[in-house]
């Protein structure tokens, strides 16, 4: 694994050197707040960010994205045909990715890259990104990423990994691909390994909040699907869809055709399970009506079925977006805590 | 305004020890600094557990609507406009409620706690209009406040610039709809963005969708919304979505010298009719 030494007084020309070979993606200033941008020719990445309000996961996963076109003018020879809408999938590189973003991206992949489908979308969009990280030097109070599969310093889901060491970055090159980016750039000054260890343990250290999580996997799902908390817990939560469109792992989406005159076009849009029409059904019937049963899913979905499902942990990085934004003050990781230390009444 | 809890937390337990209600809904210490969280206690003993500062920013109304027990609620003053509004919406009934009138100085702006919350800064309601018991002496209102001055700056704004104006204010509106949850007045069991075949309103992110989702929904406040400001403290982009409030209630304020929730005696402008009720909109 190579680790090159980037000098910052050659960083912003190395970014330009990657824009001629790359789209580039990073957290900049957006009135009060950063979010992740495709950067313009004179916009660099703000590397002295915390993290970003909405997480990237829109690089792969946008809000709204075309689908198909079709036409329903039927003297059009193709009339009622889809076509592919047409995509940039030239190389694009994020800047700056939080490890807990990365591993985010790599835990939603398990969803739309599996051994019966690969989701063309979001797999060609991802297999075009080079993912590069920044470590957490300093990580926010309400990051519980080290307790929840992830930490500052984590690798999994990136290319190269940054980490800021004043003068420098010393750039973890990971894959091949991020060996290609660093390359790209013109670095390739050889940098030192060494300096990451004790960065880590220094940065884990300052991570204050905790999730208990070792008991979840044995727990029995009905008796936490059962558990008279989820009433309680859920009552000033107002059902908008701040957690699921704010966080890193969401990834439910609905497919909606919208016409104008005889033109259309299929999109793909996020969906949220707080909402009541995530599970209408098409008889009227909807089995999660009541705003008790829509929280229990989100959080059984999260820290239980996931969990089960796939053994890789929770389906949460720690990112603590939700927290800091719900805006009824819904803590996930009370309730994570509240599910693991959960005791059925015999 | 620490000085209120005492007296909250003392009503609230009796109220519950002695089965006046069967549960209190308040607010209870948040986990993450200057939140609260909106709580429902149903035991004489968690009275204990209700907070009251200024990061009461939620209108607690919200969570009434649909209930069909014996209720107690903590309401500040715009809290206590939205009950009236829901009583005159039947969406509860006055008999269900013990409120517990707070009078109110002002919440704190959850960006800048420093400054006093935006419509807070303008109120002219801080004290409860209705209330069974109140949990501290009565509070000056302020007088000389200039509630429109950013209403009529948008007004003076040639067509141009009104539309940039309008398109930067929700250039950030991903449409989590946290303005809606959170604001007492919208309790339609169908939203009119949830309205399938046909459907309303697009579900993407296209601003003709998202703009039509503010205008329509700040027109179904008219008349009916008290600027509580819970609709901008939900808000996790910091959108300044009364903007399209303000107006309606201005409007609302000048051509029918009408301010919502004052009284249970007197049904909104929009939802009667006056034949003196001015005209110059439509003819």
């Amino acid at each position: 694994m190579k680790v090159i030494k980037i000098d910052k007084n050659t960083w912003a020309s190395g970014i330009d050197s990657l824009r001629s070979g790359y789209r580039l993606v990073g957290p900049v200033m957006q009135g009060d707040a950063h979010d992740f941008k495709e950067l313009t020719s004179d916009e660099a990445p703000d590397m002295a960010f915390g993290n970003t309000r909405l997480s990237p996961k829109s690089v792969v996963f946008p809000q709204s994205e075309p689908m198909f076109t079709y036409s329903l003018d039927e003297n059009d020879p193709e009339h009622h045909i889809l076509k592919d809408a047409p995509k940039d999938y030239s190389a694009r590189a994020v800047i700056g990715m939080r490890p807990c973003d990365a591993k985010a991206v790599a835990l939603v992949r398990m969803n739309f890259d599996t051994p019966d489908y690969r989701d063309p979308y979001w797999m060609d969009a991802y297999d075009a990104t080079t993912f590069v990280g920044l470590a957490c030097d300093n990580p926010c109070e309400t990051c519980f990423c080290t307790t929840a599969g992830c930490g500052p310093y984590h690798e999994e889901g990136l290319d190269v990994l940054l980490s800021d060491c004043g003068d420098t970055y010393e750039a973890k090159a990971l894959t091949e691909k991020g060996e290609k980016l660093l390359a790209s750039a013109g670095w390739d000054a050889e940098g030192d390994a060494s300096v990451f260890e004790p960065k880590k343990a220094d940065a884990e250290a300052k991570i204050v909040t905790k999730v208990e999580t070792a008991n979840l996997r044995g727990k029995n799902s009905l008796d936490l699907y059962d558990a008279p908390f989820w009433k309680e817990l859920s009552f000033s939560c107002i059902n908008c869809g701040t957690c699921t469109y704010a966080c890193p792992t969401c990834w439910c989406f609905d497919i909606q055709d919208e016409n104008k005159g005889n033109d259309g076009v299929r999109m793909r849009n996020w969906d949220s399970c707080m909402t009541s029409l995530f599970t209408m059904h098409g008889s009227g019937h909807n089995p999660r009506d009541q705003k008790h049963q829509r929280f229990r899913q989100r959080f059984m979905h999260k820290l239980k079925y996931f969990v089960d499902k796939y053994d890789k942990g929770l389906m949460c990085v720690g990112c603590g977006r939700c927290v800091q934004q719900c805006p009824a003050n819904i803590d996930i990781r009370t309730i994570c805590n509240k599910m693991n230390g959960y005791e059925a009444a015999s | 305004m620490e000085s209120y809890i005492g007296k909250i937390r003392e009503i609230s337990e009796r109220l519950l020890s002695d089965g006046t209600v069967e549960c209190v809904v308040g607010f209870r210490k948040g986990t993450v600094a200057l939140t609260n969280e909106p709580c429902m206690i149903t035991k004489a003993e968690d009275a204990k557990d209700l907070v009251w500062d200024a990061n009461c920013r939620l209108n607690l109304a919200n969570y009434l609507t649909g209930r069909k027990e014996k209720i107690a609620v903590i309401a500040k003053g715009c809290d206590s406009r939205n009950i009236v509004n829901h009583i005159i919406e039947n969406k509860i009934s006055r008999e269900q409620l013990v409120i517990i009138g707070v009078p109110c100085k002002g919440m704190a702006d959850k960006n800048n706690p420093e400054s006093l919350q935006d419509n807070c800064a303008t109120c002219t309601h801080r004290n409860p209009v209705i209330y069974d018991e109140l949990c501290a002496d009565l509070v000056e209102e302020q007088t000389d406040v200039d509630k429109y001055e950013d209403v009529r700056a948008v007004e003076a704004m040639g067509t141009q610039e009104k539309w940039a104006f309008f398109e930067e204010l929700l250039s950030g509106c991903t449409r989590c709809y946290a303005c809606k949850n959170a604001c007492p007045l919208c309790y339609c069991p169908t939203c009119f963005v949830d309205e399938s075949r046909p459907q309303w309103v697009g579900k993407g992110t296209d601003p003709i969708d998202i703009r039509t989702y503010h205008f329509l929904r700040a027109y179904h406040c008219a008349g009916r919304c008290t600027d509580c400001g819970a609709c901008e403290a939900a808000c996790p982009q910091n959108i300044k979505v009364r903007q399209f409030t303000k107006k309606l209630e201005k409007d609302c304020n000048e051509l029918y010298g009408w301010e919502a929730g004052l009284t249970v005696d007197q049904r909104p402008p929009l939802d009667s009719f006056k034949l003196d009720d001015p005209e110059k909109f439509i003819m």
